[in-house]
């Protein structure tokens, strides 16, 4: 079987499973929309320029995603389910990566939908530069979306998942969120990327093949002990 | 004998530090800044050896993954840890200095913004490693997270500085004019002691980690007849 | 050469030896029964041959090369303590799951066949979540078997089975026996291991404290091996 059929297989089977519960991606979805309705207290939208307000979407979506990326090892957990992956013929960052792209759409599910909320409680009409957002968020989004993969694996066995996992990741995923929070910023404000904010992009780039190279890499170490 | 070349470094990082600060006391004060200024020679050289722990953390690390052997584990926990100690003194003394040039007690400046984010980011590595009971697996998941950790900290400080020249803060914790050059030279001589000092406290923990081990493996054995 | 080889094989948990220079072999076909108290390092020594974790020092060879070369990871089956099925997938979702990553020609009619030979073909579309312990088992026996693998692990298989997935599985294993396939497996239900034995291994405290063939006195009376050359 090929490395790029089993990197599908695994990402089918994991949607599968999400889907058939949807747990993770309603208690995202819902976690995003309870943000925003917080944030509105502290926020009066004439004060806020609303570029800070695109800085804020990101919050909302590392926060509301790390629901969805704690799953991501979290659900091999029972009924010793790791070990057969680890088993089976297939390498860790074919592994890796089947888990990464299901985590990342549905993670990317969940900007969907909490982006046109956004739109409508806060008054951005964050569509006039759409395909730039778009690639943004979907630079953004897999970056996140990599160190929280690799980073629930690391978790897997230890106290306090849940706990951990936020706290390890957001230092490290630091400058990703800066770069697709100045993106953002602009983009939903309808400012298009200029010289000054290119930097942004390339550094999203960097990063996301820096960690994703870095992790396929060092899944291995992690799964064979 | 291991002993002994501790003491003697212990000494000479005594003695070192001593002088430096008798000549510090002895060097006229700064144009703008006032005696304060001379924090820098602890402040800047703090920093310098936290950089030199985390690259030794590094091949520690790599060293571990390579060979399995859990004298490198031992290192990199002790470096990190003793890095760590001094990286928070840069993190105080940045502090106190902005208290005293500004009345604030915190800036969100370049560098003391990284060094925050770098030493949530390396906390982080010792909270794993409590979390993660199973030697083996605390020792190899450690190494994986310290790995990550060091290919973050250069993207995390340019990340941060890019955004200080697009949203312009005031730099204040560095020195307005040139620095002299017999001041560059207590400066290397500072950081040298301090250098001193962090091998003896490293060795220090290196030796309290191995006997640990040692208690770990006992207690296994004694569950175990 | 042998299906199973275990050359100078020790296990370190930190400083702790868990396995402590174990040479084992298994020839093909053989059925190597591994008993010992808890603790003794049955799960340790399976999950290492298995390759689940890198050993200390000491070579493990599974026909020939390592347990992790994909090559030789596809002829291995192997039953942990967990049954490593997803609950909330169905049963004919997992089986056709292994067998896509097996790379098997026609993963749906393998998981079919697989359904059948377990007895669970009436429950193919139910949820895992919902099946008894014993469905659980059956399953989890499928999914071990369904790749054909030549050398089969199983770390304690028959506890906690009831009665149909104990039968289900001893006639799983003899018909594996009788095609020329390795078994390595650990148990304390002595009685059903040594009936399928051909040799028996003692660990003690880590260390290999018999082996050899199966004898009828065994068969007849299973704590015989304890009492020679166990503790008490």
């Amino acid at each position: 079987m090929s490395f790029a059929r089993l990197v599908l297989v695994v990402m089918a089977k994991d949607l599968r499973a999400e889907l058939r519960t949807k747990e993770a991606l309603n208690a995202s979805l819902a976690f995003a929309v309870v943000i925003l309705v917080l944030l509105s207290f502290v926020i009066e939208s004439d004060d806020v320029p609303q570029k800070a307000l695109g800085n804020l979407l990101w919050l909302v979506f590392a926060f509301a995603g790390t629901l969805v990326l704690n799953r991501s090892f979290a659900r091999e957990v029972p009924n010793d389910c790791l070990d057969a992956l680890v088993a089976a013929p297939i390498s860790g960052a074919a592994l890796f990566l089947g888990k990464a792209l299901a985590s990342f759409l549905l993670v990317l599910a969940m900007e969907l939908v909490a982006l046109p909320v956004f739109g409508i409680f806060y008054n951005v009409r964050w569509a006039q530069q759409f395909w730039p957002l778009m690639l943004v968020t979907v630079l953004g989004t897999w970056g996140v979306t990599v160190i929280g993969t690799i980073f629930s694996a690391l978790t897997v066995n230890i106290r306090l998942r849940e706990v951990m996992l936020p706290m390890l990741t957001y230092p490290m995923l630091l400058p990703a969120l800066l770069g697709a929070m100045e993106l953002t910023g602009d983009l939903v404000t309808g400012t298009p990327i200029g010289p000054d904010t290119v930097t942004w992009l390339k550094l999203l780039v960097g990063f996301d093949v820096l960690f994703t190279a870095a992790s396929v890499t060092l899944i291995e170490f992690i799964l064979v002990g | 004998m291991r002993d002994k070349i501790l003491y003697v470094l212990g000494a000479l990082a005594v003695l070192v530090l001593a002088r430096n600060l008798y000549v510090i006391a002895g060097l006229p004060q700064e144009a703008a800044q006032g005696a304060i200024f001379k924090i820098i020679f602890f402040h800047v050289p703090a920093a310098w050896t936290a950089i030199v722990a985390a690259i030794t953390a590094l091949t520690m690390s790599v060293q571990f993954l390579r060979t399995k052997d859990f004298k490198y584990d031992a290192a990199a926990v002790a470096v990190t840890e003793v890095g760590l100690a001094f990286l928070a003194a840069n993190l105080v003394t940045g502090s106190i200095w902005a208290r005293v040039i500004w009345g604030i007690w915190w800036t969100w400046d370049v560098r003391l913004t990284s060094a925050l984010v770098c030493w949530l980011l390396y906390a982080g590595y010792l909270m794993l490693r409590h979390a993660i009971e199973e030697p083996t697996q605390r020792a190899t998941f450690a190494a994986v997270f310290s790995i990550l950790a060091f290919l973050d900290v250069p993207i995390v400080y340019f990340s941060i500085r890019w955004f200080r020249t697009q949203h312009p803060a005031p730099v204040f914790l560095s020195s307005n004019g040139s620095f002299p050059a017999d001041w560059t030279r207590v400066l290397l001589s500072n950081w040298l002691g301090l250098l001193l000092l962090a091998i003896v406290m490293t060795a220090i923990r290196l030796r309290q980690e191995e006997s640990q081990r040692e208690i770990d493996s006992l207690r296994r054995a004694a569950h175990a007849m | 050469m042998n299906a199973v080889a275990v050359e100078g094989v020790w296990k370190f948990y930190g400083d702790f030896p868990a396995l402590r220079d174990v040479n084992l072999e298994a020839a093909s076909g053989a059925c190597l029964a591994l008993i010992g108290r808890n603790g003794a390092g049955k799960t340790t020594l399976l999950r290492a041959i298995a390759g689940f974790s890198k050993t200390g020092k000491g070579v493990i060879k599974i026909l020939g090369t390592s347990p992790r070369e994909p090559a030789t990871r596809r002829n291995i089956g192997f039953i942990g303590h967990g049954i490593a099925v997803y609950d909330e997938l169905s049963a004919r979702e997992n089986l056709t799951l292994y067998a896509r990553l097996y790379g098997l020609p026609d993963p749906r009619q393998t998981a079919i066949e697989w359904l059948e030979r377990t007895g669970l073909e009436r429950v193919r579309d139910g949820l895992v979540r919902e099946f008894s312990r014993g469905m659980r088992q059956r399953l989890a026996v499928a999914r071990a078997f369904l790749h054909k693998p030549s050398v089969l692990l199983l770390d304690e298989p028959f506890t906690a089975l009831d009665d149909r997935a104990i039968a289900v599985l001893q006639s799983l294993l003899r018909d594996s026996l009788a095609e020329g396939r390795t078994i390595v497996l650990s148990t304390h239900q002595l009685r059903e291991a040594l009936e399928l034995a051909s040799d028996v291994a003692l660990l003690v405290r880590g260390q290999v404290a018999f082996h050899g063939p199966c004898t009828p006195e065994m068969v007849a009376d299973p704590g015989l091996v304890y009492r020679r050359h166990g503790e008490g």
